[in-house]
């Protein structure tokens, strides 16, 4: 019954991913799944090699049935879709996808009738002085080495910043045996308290984000709020975290630091595929657009979980199933209406909570006024805050292709994907301008570096 | 509901910002000349900023040279000129050759532009080898010109515009010319109902989208659209100073002080008539042969890739001079991806005839008398001669 038209394309396997590719599957259509990593699950539930013993509950904690049965879901797919793991999509053009596949170091172009992007996000980080130490990581990152390597990033460890990431990372660690040094959240306790009545729509989510403060208090973590990192302090690698309650300032000793202010999307392919992009508020982001289903400003083209504006796991689930759907729908195929509009509502309940989030772990947006002109913003390309301003006063740059064009900011081997999101709030503090009125960095293809001789060998066999 | 459009009366209006228009720009306030530019999006962030950023003599026709001649002398003094210098560095540049016979065409040109003092070496055989061991093999010599370089483009580019505007120029950014007039004697470009610059002399620098204005005043030309496909590698420790070429064309390459290497060869594809980006096939192609030519790149990596919008002419060679229709309008476009170089020369001499009706460099090869019709061509002349 697979109707002859489709040849549906999914990019990623976390939570939006491998829900479409179900869905599609039990439509009988049969979507190709291409995914970075070596095995599903996305980020949030990322698999370690499959020789490593840790326990599912060991490894997700609180999140371990999901775990388990997204990843028996992807594993129960096998026969029915084309899984495409290790598999980096680096270029969109043409309604064909550029896919580099790092063991056999080769790239093709992989055609697609539709297109599901469930292309996840990463932590959104704000440098502070010292950041670009040995030992400083993002909270992701630290996250990341834990769940795919079993390993800490540090014995005494300082986590900072902002996010409903930060406490579980902290009680991650503490879990796994290492020392956390410090808790060191820039939200105030009173910011917390104000969102509670948000919060309380989903009272689940909000007992594991209270259960895990009470942990590390209880554990004797200190764990501070309403405070500003100064500097990550260190000769050859981190030996210290130097933070303000705005009183005083506090040396913390540690051995290593993770830091982010919750996360952003990875929207990098969107815009290769033309979608159009609007400023979301909330997500303080320009994102892609897209309506309720997931459909994008592109005909065939849909978007759904984190890569379209951080909603969490839950409704990455939901709108991969409902991207599906609308796929199923637009190309005549019959589907659950009910269903459909039930997976519609499912992400409006939530708001009220995901803006609670927002309150209780605000952005700081005063971090560019704190930024002193030293700070390196752009760590590939070694730009500080200080020339970024020296440009916006000197040469008038007030959008950020023309700061990236004059300073190199974004310029690096990450393309802007970890400084994009600070350059802009400097660009926005030095120019006066609303951070919505600073535009956003064009995407350019490759996604992330690809190897030249890669590119050889595949033009040599063609 | 009332919208009240600026007007502007000055004595040059230039439409185009990008380094043709700007060091135009510049030159005519160095003349003491009040100017004012239009451009539809930022200064130099068109082909002029996102372009190889070769600068080079070596190669062009040698009806180029004497232009090219004049832009040597300008860039010889661009941070007094512009504020910056842009990363421009006479590096050498040197054409590869590949067989006898491309090293006797290279030996060919050397001959030919002989009076212009370009300074070329052929370099072949050992000395080769000892000058650069980093050149792979298919490699049979060359020919190095040694004072022509490189630069930044995206710098060098937006700080002409930026020298103009403080030498009194100025420059309307996001303003994008929406209707051009003549009355006989004052051209009036309209940006919407934003402003009306009004002025005797018009110089149409407006890139790969000056066809539809010299259009306008009776001079349609086969310009079409081209969109060289660009790479730039993460960096590397530093091994070459040169930029390189090939004989025949190809690919072009360089490495800048940070260690990147930027390298072009082959075409991009439109997105649109304004975008454009380079295309899968020919990034394959650039890196096959990158790789044939530096053997230090196969570990490398492509960190982006790009492209732009220029302007060809059917022989490739731009057009520069004044207009055979219309009294006061001057053109300045069709650079066909090698007009960095000879822009701040070309800027000089719009200059020259804005202010004085002729250039003291030569260009009557580049009249766009060579596209119309023989009659129009005609007709227009004679009129002017009565």
């Amino acid at each position: 019954m697979t109707a002859p038209t489709l040849q549906p394309v999914i990019v990623g396997a976390g939570p939006a991913g491998i829900r479409a590719a179900q869905t599609l599957a039990a439509h009988g259509v049969r979507p190709t799944v291409i995914d970075e990593a070596a095995r599903g699950g996305g980020q949030i539930y990322r698999r370690p090699p499959a020789h490593f013993a840790r326990s599912p509950q060991t490894l997700y904690g609180t999140e371990a049935s999901r775990a388990t049965a997204l990843h028996s879901t992807l594993d129960g797919l096998a026969a029915h879709i084309d899984y495409q793991p290790d598999s980096l999509v680096w270029n969109a053009q043409g309604g064909q996808l550029d896919v580099l596949h790092s063991p056999t170091q080769t790239t093709r172009a992989v055609p697609y009738g539709q297109l599901i992007v469930a292309s996840g996000a990463t932590d959104r980080v704000l440098p502070v002085p010292g950041w670009t130490l040995p030992g400083v990581y993002t909270l992701g990152g630290a996250q990341v080495a834990l769940k795919f390597q079993g390993c800490t990033i540090g014995r005494n460890v300082v986590l900072m910043g902002t996010g409903p990431l930060l406490y579980l990372v902290a009680y991650q660690y503490a879990k796994a045996g290492a020392t956390v040094a410090a808790v060191l959240d820039t939200a105030r306790f009173a910011d917390q308290l104000a969102a509670l009545p948000g919060m309380l729509t989903q009272p689940a989510v909000l007992a594991k984000g209270m259960y895990y403060v009470g942990w590390l208090r209880a554990h004797g973590v200190a764990v501070h709020t309403g405070v500003r990192p100064v500097r990550v302090e260190g000769e050859t690698r981190v030996n210290a975290v130097v933070w303000t309650d705005g009183a005083a300032e506090h040396t913390v000793p540690c051995d290593a630091v993770g830091f982010g202010y919750a996360l952003r999307s990875e929207t990098q392919l969107a815009d290769l595929l033309g979608c159009r992009f609007a400023w979301a508020p909330m997500h303080r982001a320009h994102l892609p657009e897209r309506d309720g289903a997931g459909r994008t400003s592109v005909a065939g083209v849909y978007l759904a979980g984190d890569g379209a504006g951080i909603m969490g796991a839950d409704a990455a689930e939901w709108a991969g199933e409902r991207a599906a759907l609308a796929l199923l729908a637009d190309h005549g195929v019959k589907v659950d209406t009910a269903r459909a509009a039930e997976l519609e509502r499912k992400p409006t309940k939530l708001m009220t909570f995901r803006q609670g989030l927002e309150h209780a772990f605000p952005f700081p947006t005063n971090w560019a006024d704190h930024a002193p002109d030293a700070l390196v913003v752009c760590r590939c390309e070694n730009i500080t805050a200080g020339e970024l301003r020296a440009c916006a006063r000197d040469a008038g740059a007030d959008e950020m292709n023309r700061l990236k064009a004059l300073t190199r900011v974004g310029m690096g081997r990450c393309q802007g994907r970890m400084c994009g999101v600070a350059a802009a709030e400097i660009l926005a503090q030095a120019t006066g301008k609303p951070i919505d009125q600073v535009g956003r960095l064009r995407g350019q293809a490759p996604i992330k570096p690809i190897p030249i001789h890669l590119q050889a060998q595949a033009e040599a066999s063609a | 509901m009332t919208t009240t459009t600026r007007t502007i009366d000055t004595d040059v209006a230039i439409v185009g910002g990008g380094i043709m228009g700007a060091s135009a720009a510049l030159a005519l306030r160095r003349k003491g000349v009040a100017v004012v530019l239009l451009e539809r999006d930022l200064c130099g962030s068109r082909s002029s900023g996102v372009n190889y950023g070769g600068v080079r003599r070596q190669g062009r026709p040698v009806s180029q040279l004497p232009l090219a001649q004049r832009a040597h002398q300008v860039w010889a003094d661009l941070p007094a000129l512009i504020g910056t210098d842009g990363e421009y560095q006479r590096s050498g540049h040197f054409k590869i050759g590949r067989s006898e016979a491309d090293m006797a065409s290279l030996e060919a040109y050397a001959t030919l532009s002989r009076d212009f003092d370009l300074g070329i070496q052929l370099i072949s055989g050992t000395t080769l080898r000892e000058r650069c061991p980093w050149l792979g093999g298919r490699a049979v010599g060359g020919s190095l010109c040694p004072d022509d370089g490189q630069a930044n483009p995206r710098l060098v580019s937006p700080a002409f515009a930026l020298a103009a505007k403080r030498a009194g120029a100025q420059i309307l950014e996001r303003t994008p010319m929406t209707s051009v007039e003549h009355d006989g004697q004052l051209f009036t470009v309209r940006s919407g109902t934003t402003v009306a610059v009004r002025a005797p002399v018009l110089i149409n620098c407006a890139g790969a989208w000056a066809g539809a204005l010299a259009a306008q005043f009776g001079e349609a030309v086969p310009i079409h659209s081209g969109h060289p496909a660009m790479a730039v590698t993460e960096p590397l420790p530093f091994f070459m100073h040169w930029s390189l070429g090939v004989e025949g064309g190809g690919i072009y390459c360089r490495q800048v002080e940070r260690g990147n290497l930027v390298l072009g060869g082959g075409a991009g594809v439109a997105l649109d008539a304004d975008r454009a980006r380079s295309e899968r096939s020919a990034i394959a192609t650039l890196a096959v042969q990158a790789v044939e030519l530096l053997p230090a790149l196969k570990n490398a990596h492509f960190i982006r890739t790009w492209s732009g919008t220029e302007g060809y002419l059917p022989d490739r060679q731009p057009v520069l001079g004044k207009s055979h229709t219309t009294p006061g309008l001057i053109h300045g476009f069709g650079f066909a991806g090698a007009g960095f170089q000879i822009g701040p020369g070309v800027g000089e001499v719009l200059a020259e005839l804005a202010r004085d009706g002729r250039s003291t460099t030569p260009i009557d090869a580049f009249a766009i008398e060579r596209f119309l019709p023989t009659t129009v061509a005609d007709v227009a002349s004679t009129a002017a001669a009565h």
